[in-house]
């Protein structure tokens, strides 16, 4: 039990010291008399202040601008098929690593998920014959059922899931390069283009649309998709209401009978659900995998949801600010490429940036909890 | 502090008889209108006694202080009423039937709500996603069910309002209350959701003069609106002006017993003081400080 240190009489509780005459609609003053316990009037910058993706945007729109202004072509129909490109599956991942960050764990097996689910799907489609369909509900099952194992283990053992899933990360690492080199003499298996039914999955995973005289790929379309939902959910249902909680107070969140474990290892789940997506995004539309794919990946992820306003603590961020995040990153390494410059700045860049986004966060953070105690 | 004379109110069955509380297991057969009661319970944690032979009762519409210093028992008192401890002697009765808790939902469940210190209050969520959380009304059905946001809003708003708290945005996250906001959001929290008895775990503690005083404001208002209170603190200057009766808690062990008419604030002090043992010190240092 926590004991709350005294509290300082200072009046008003907000960084704007409120005008007393402003009243709240319909609300009868209190019984401690007006002005004192009260909270100053929250105008519009003030609340666009406390969003958590208000960092991200800033930093989208300036990096946006920048590489439009440094780099020829960048600022174009076809540049930005290419960065939006770059940014989607990252972004996919991003979203789904923001929400379970939110709910206060981390996932290092996010990356690797993505090649273990792509090295599935293809061997059973390439070396057992199957149908692409069903080779991908068998890899489906198997992130779902990763997912579940690294979520049911912090649950039930209360260690911190950086540990965790830095376990399950080094195993299906192992497990990738083990069995695809067993089962196929090589670090690789390719051969997709021939399979059953790969032209219908195609469409759903791989395939270009034509916006504006250039192509985007259809994983762009289930990046916004993605982010929209999940920014849904945060916002407008019981489950987004949980996440927060787990995330934010989980012994509080217990306490008045939020469902902690379950919450947790659904967001589990769905993070590892979000790496089959972008495991058959990526074996759809390049016809092969490799057994290493995917390493460091789960880096990038946690980066672009932090850049996108997620609390490393857990118990606050946003599914759009990740999407942001994601939208950054592919911005400034295709920027970078369109500029012509070494692309050994990117590391430079993303360190900066990484900082940056850490700093403002926190002092973000500092103003939305803003605490008398 | 407005509301320092008892004002009539719904109480129990009963009228308040000026008896002392620690002959209430004696009567208590006869009465089954308690909300609560405790006769002579006991709680040991291997050889420590942390809990012996303490008897009170909690009625509807009325505060039960219980007092104490460090160490005294109160915390192992609160868990036994909330069903985090079960008494290892005595017995507690709910309704006038015996209980035996093994879980705080099942205290829960029979309307005994505890709001601790840390108040399960989520502080990066905004009050009215704190209020309802555990307990989201919803709307829209299968995969479209989604929060009731204007309802949630308008509710926890109106529940908050009943209870004297006029806060003008519930969309603020709970850290940026007060204390005494926060003790406040999870009183009406419990008072909304059905709580009977309210178990109070120093809600004063740590609160600056004028906050103190505008969470006794809502322990009165609690009151008023049916509830027995059990109010846990270790300033018989909060207790008093609230209280009906007042359990005083010493070495695990009950000290004392009094209905409000049976004790005067300045008998409250000295007893929760340690009486002549501050006597004794006042007069040491007074001699010291001489010297």
């Amino acid at each position: 039990m926590t004991t709350t240190p005294p509290s300082k009489p200072a009046p008003t509780p907000s960084p704007t010291p409120a005008p007393p005459a402003e009243t709240s609609g319909g609300a009868a003053p209190g019984p401690a008399g007006a002005g004192d316990e009260r909270v100053s009037p929250v105008n519009l910058a003030h609340r666009l202040l406390v969003r958590p993706e208000l960092g991200s945007l800033i930093g989208a729109v300036l990096v946006m601008v920048f590489f439009s202004v440094v780099a020829d072509g960048f600022f174009t129909a076809a540049g930005a098929a290419t960065w939006l490109d770059d940014s989607a599956t990252l972004g996919i991942m991003a979203v789904a690593v923001a929400l379970l960050m939110i709910g206060g764990e981390f996932d290092l097996s996010a990356g690797v998920m993505t090649a273990s689910t792509a090295l599935i799907t293809a061997m059973l489609a390439t070396r057992a014959g199957w149908s692409v369909w069903p080779a991908l509900a068998v890899s489906l099952l198997f992130a779902l059922a990763v997912g579940a194992l690294n979520g049911w283990l912090v649950v039930r053992t209360g260690l911190p899931s950086f540990i965790i899933t830095l376990g399950t990360f080094l195993a299906l690492q192992g497990l990738n390069l083990g069995v695809t080199r067993h089962v196929t003499n090589s670090v690789q298996v390719s051969g997709m283009r021939a399979t059953d039914g790969y032209e219908s999955a195609g469409r759903f995973f791989a395939s270009t649309m034509a916006v504006a005289g250039t192509e985007i790929q259809v994983s762009v379309l289930w990046w916004l998709l993605l982010a929209a939902l999940a920014t849904w959910v945060l916002a407008r249902t019981r489950f987004g209401n949980w996440i927060y909680a787990v995330g934010g107070a989980p012994v509080s969140a217990r306490n008045v009978g939020v469902p902690v474990d379950r919450t947790k290892i659904v967001l589990f789940m769905s993070t590892a659900a979000a790496g089959w997506l972008v495991g058959s995004i990526n074996i759809l539309r390049y016809t092969s995998v490799q057994a290493n794919q995917g390493i460091g990946l789960e880096f990038q992820y946690i980066i672009a949801a932090v850049i996108g306003g997620c609390l490393l603590t857990g118990g606050y961020g946003s599914a759009i600010g990740a999407a942001l995040g994601a939208l950054i990153f592919g911005m400034a390494r295709q920027g970078i490429v369109y500029a012509k410059w070494n692309s050994d700045w990117f590391q430079l860049f993303l360190g900066v940036m990484l900082l940056a986004a850490v700093l403002v966060n926190n002092s973000f953070r500092r103003r939305a909890e803003r605490s008398r105690r | 502090m407005t509301n320092t004379t008892p004002e009539p109110r719904p109480t129990g069955a009963e009228p308040d008889t000026p008896a002392p509380l620690g002959s209430g297991a004696t009567r208590a057969g006869a009465r089954a209108g308690h909300l609560l009661e405790l006769r002579g319970v006991g709680k040991r944690f291997g050889n420590v006694i942390a809990l012996d032979d303490v008897s009170t009762s909690v009625d509807a519409g009325e505060v039960t202080c219980v007092l104490g210093d460090n160490g005294a028992g109160k915390s192992t008192f609160i868990k036994i009423l909330a069903g985090v401890h079960a008494n290892d002697s005595g017995e507690y009765l709910v309704e006038g039937a015996p209980v035996h808790f093994h879980s705080p939902r099942q205290a829960l469940d029979r309307g005994i709500a505890t709001v601790y210190q840390d108040l399960a209050v989520v502080p990066l969520m905004s009050v009215w996603r704190n209020f309802f959380l555990g307990s989201e009304p919803r709307k829209g059905r299968g995969p479209f069910a989604r929060l009731d946001i204007t309802r949630a809003r308008d509710t926890a708003r109106r529940a908050l309002l009943d209870m004297g708290i006029d806060l003008r945005d519930v969309e603020q996250p709970v850290g940026t209350l007060s204390g005494g906001e926060r003790q406040c959001v999870a009183i009406a929290r419990a008072v909304h959701f059905g709580a009977k008895v309210l178990i109070l775990d120093e809600p004063t503690a740590a609160l600056g003069v004028k906050q103190a005083g505008t969470v006794l404001r809502y322990i009165a208002r609690a009151r008023d609106r049916g509830l027995g209170v059990v109010f846990i603190t270790h300033n018989p200057h909060h207790a008093h002006p609230v209280g009906d009766r007042f359990l005083l808690l010493n070495r695990g062990r009950s000290q004392g017993s009094y209905t409000k008419d049976e004790i005067t604030l300045a008998e409250l002090t000295r007893q929760m003081a340690g009486g002549a043992e501050l006597e004794a010190l006042a007069h040491e240092l007074h001699s010291g400080a001489k010297a």
